[in-house]
C-alpha cells in the first residue's frame, strides 16, 4: 500500500487484509510490553490542519507503538497561520525525512493533493478531509463489528448479510461516507436515516439506502446502529427545528436503547453529545462499542501504517 | 539439477520423536514447558511434538505459535509480509522453559527476532531452540539445541520443508537455486 486516501479504492480483499493485520496489531496490544519495533527509524508526521484531539493521539499512539517517530504538526501558531501554503509545508516535512504524513485538512481532497503533487515522497495517509473521507474511522468501524459478530473466527470473513443503519447528519459526515464503500465492499447492506435535509439528495451511484424515519428502520433489527454526532456548529445552519426536536425523532433515546435486540451493536465515532444524538443509557449500555472503537482505533491505525510503512517500496 | 530428497515421512516422525525425547531429558521432564512454533511450519511441528512430548510424559504440554515478523531485522528490504497471528497458552512465558521451533535454521534472524518477541511477552526461566534442519550458514550467535537433521548445503540452495498438514505431502527436500519454484517453503532462505 502507498497511500491510504480513500475507502472507495478499497477491494474486499484489501480490506479484509487491512482488518487482518490490525487483528494481529491488537493482538500485541495484549502483550506486557506493548511497544513492538517494527517501525523503528520511520518518522510519521502528523499534519493536522483542523483540530482533532481524537484522531491526533491514536496516529500518535500507533506510530509510537510502532516505535516510529511523530512529529506532531498543528496549523495552529503555525507557519501555516503565516500564510504558508500547502505546496511549501509539504516540502519541508520532506527535507526533514517524513516517511509517511497523516494529514488532517478542512478541504475535500487534500490529501488526495498531495500524494499525487510530486511535493513530497512520504507515503499520504487521509485523517479526514473536508466532508470527504475518513478511511481510517471506516476501518477501525468494521473492525469493531467483525469483532463483536463473529469474535475470534474473524480473520478473513467479510460482514457479509449484516445491515448498518448509521443515523445523523449524513450531509456533512465523512465517517458516512468512509464507511459506505467499505461497508459495501465487504457485503454490507448501508441504511442512512435522518432528516431530510442532513441527507445528500442525489445519492446515485452510492450503495447505500435512504430512510428519514428512525423508528420504522430500527423495526427492521438492523445489526448495527451507529449514531453520528450533531455538529452544534451546525445547529445555527436551521437543518432542523431546535436540537430537542432532533433528539425526540432520530436520538437514539432509552426508549429506543430499549427496543433494540440484545445483539444489535450501538456505534459512535465519537466525541458524543450525550443526551442530542444518543442518551446517556444508550452510549454506556453493553451494546455499545463506543470504548472498543477508541482502542481499535488504535489496532487499525498500526495496521495502516505498518502496510504503508514497511516492504520495499513499491512506487 | 533436480530435487534430491534428504528427509522422507518416516524420517521426519522419527527426527521429531526424538527431539520430543530430548526436550524431556534435557528439561528432566514436561513441567513448565511451553512450546512456541514460528509460522507456518514451525507451528505445525511445534504441535506435532508438544503431542509427544505430552504422550511420554502424561503431562499436557502448552504449545503455541509467536509470530515474528514485526521483529525482523529486513523488513524494508522485502515486500511487505503479512503477519500470521501469535497464540500464547494462557498460562504465559513467565518462569517457563520456552522451546522455539522452525522448520529450517539458517542465518539465524529468525530467532533473533523470535527472542525479541519473547522479551515482550514476559520472561521465561530459558529459552531453547529446536529445528527440523540446520542448514548453517548462521550470521549471528545463535545454536539449536535440538535438530532434527544437520545438513550442511551452499548458500545457492534451497530446502524446501513440506509438511502434510501445510502442503499436502511430507519430505525435505533440497535443490539447487536460485529460481527453485515458489510452491513450497522458502524459509529456507528467508530464515
Amino acid at each position: 500500500m502507498r497511500h491510504l486516501l480513500s475507502t472507495r479504492d478499497l477491494s474486499r480483499d484489501d480490506a479484509i487484509h487491512i482488518l487482518d493485520v490490525a487483528e494481529d496489531m491488537a493482538d500485541t496490544q495484549t502483550r506486557e510490553v506493548r511497544k513492538l519495533p517494527t517501525l523503528r527509524g520511520k518518522t510519521v508526521v502528523n499534519l493536522f490542519f483542523e483540530d482533532s484531539t481524537r484522531t491526533r493521539i491514536s496516529f500518535e499512539a500507533a506510530a509510537k507503538r510502532l516505535s516510529a517517530d511523530v512529529i506532531n504538526f498543528s496549523a495552529k501558531g503555525s507557519s501555516v497561520s503565516k500564510g504558508e501554503s500547502l505546496k511549501d509545508t509539504a516540502q519541508t516535512l520532506e527535507e526533514m525525512g517524513a516517511d509517511a504524513v497523516v494529514i488532517r485538512h478542512g478541504a475535500s481532497g487534500a490529501p488526495h493533493t498531495l500524494a499525487a503533487s510530486g511535493w513530497i515522497d512520504a507515503g499520504i495517509v487521509n485523517a479526514g478531509d473536508g466532508t470527504h473521507e475518513h478511511p481510517t474511522q471506516a476501518l477501525l468501524d468494521a473492525f469493531t463489528m467483525r469483532r463483536r459478530i463473529h469474535g475470534t473466527a474473524s480473520r478473513g470473513r467479510g460482514l457479509d448479510g449484516i445491515t448498518v443503519a448509521i443515523v445523523g447528519d449524513i450531509l456533512h459526515s465523512r465517517v458516512a461516507r468512509s464507511n459506505v464503500w467499505l461497508l459495501s465492499a465487504l457485503g454490507a447492506r448501508t441504511v442512512f436515516v435522518g432528516p431530510p435535509t442532513l441527507i445528500p439528495l442525489d445519492l446515485t451511484g452510492w450503495p447505500a439506502e435512504t430512510s428519514y424515519d428512525l423508528d420504522a428502520t430500527l423495526a427492521t433489527q438492523p445489526e448495527v446502529v451507529m449514531m453520528l454526532r450533531i455538529q452544534t456548529e451546525r445547529m445555527k445552519d436551521a437543518f432542523f427545528p431546535s436540537p430537542h426536536e432532533y433528539a425526540r425523532r432520530w436520538g437514539l433515546d432509552d426508549e429506543r436503547l430499549a427496543r433494540l435486540g440484545p445483539d444489535t451493536i450501538v456505534m459512535h465515532p465519537g466525541p458524543m453529545n450525550r443526551g442530542l444524538e444518543i442518551s446517556s443509557r444508550a452510549a454506556d449500555s453493553p451494546q455499545s462499542t463506543v470504548r472498543e472503537q477508541v482502542a481499535n482505533g488504535v489496532s487499525a491505525r498500526m495496521a495502516v501504517l505498518y502496510l504503508l510503512l514497511s516492504g520495499e517500496r513499491e512506487d | 539439477m533436480g530435487a534430491r530428497i534428504v528427509l522422507q515421512h518416516a524420517d521426519i516422525s522419527r527426527a521429531l520423536t526424538r527431539i520430543a525425547h530430548e526436550i524431556l531429558e534435557s528439561n528432566r521432564g514436561a513441567d513448565d514447558l511451553v512450546i512456541l512454533g514460528i509460522p507456518t511450519r514451525g507451528v505445525v511441528l511445534a504441535r506435532r511434538i508438544a503431542t509427544l512430548v505430552s504422550e511420554f510424559s502424561g503431562i499436557d504440554v502448552p504449545v503455541g505459535s509467536l509470530d515474528v515478523t514485526m521483529y525482523r531485522d529486513d523488513l524494508s528490504r522485502h515486500p511487505t509480509r503479512a503477519p500470521s497471528p501469535t497464540s500464547i497458552p494462557p498460562r504465559g512465558v513467565d518462569g517457563a522453559t520456552v522451546v522455539l521451533v522452525d522448520d529450517v535454521l539458517y542465518s539465524g534472524r529468525t530467532i533473533r527476532a523470535a527472542l525479541d518477541a519473547i522479551g515482550d511477552i514476559g520472561r521465561p526461566r530459558a529459552v531453547r531452540l529446536a529445528a527440523l534442519v540446520d542448514r548453517g550458514h548462521r550470521e549471528l550467535p545463535i545454536r539449536p539445541d535440538f535438530v532434527g537433521k544437520n545438513l550442511p548445503s551452499s548458500p545457492s540452495e534451497r530446502i524446501y520443508v513440506r509438511l502434510e498438514d501445510v502442503d499436502g505431502e511430507e519430505s525435505v527436500t533440497i535443490e539447487q537455486g536460485p529460481t527453485g519454484d515458489q510452491g513450497s517453503s522458502i524459509e529456507g532462505s528467508a530464515s
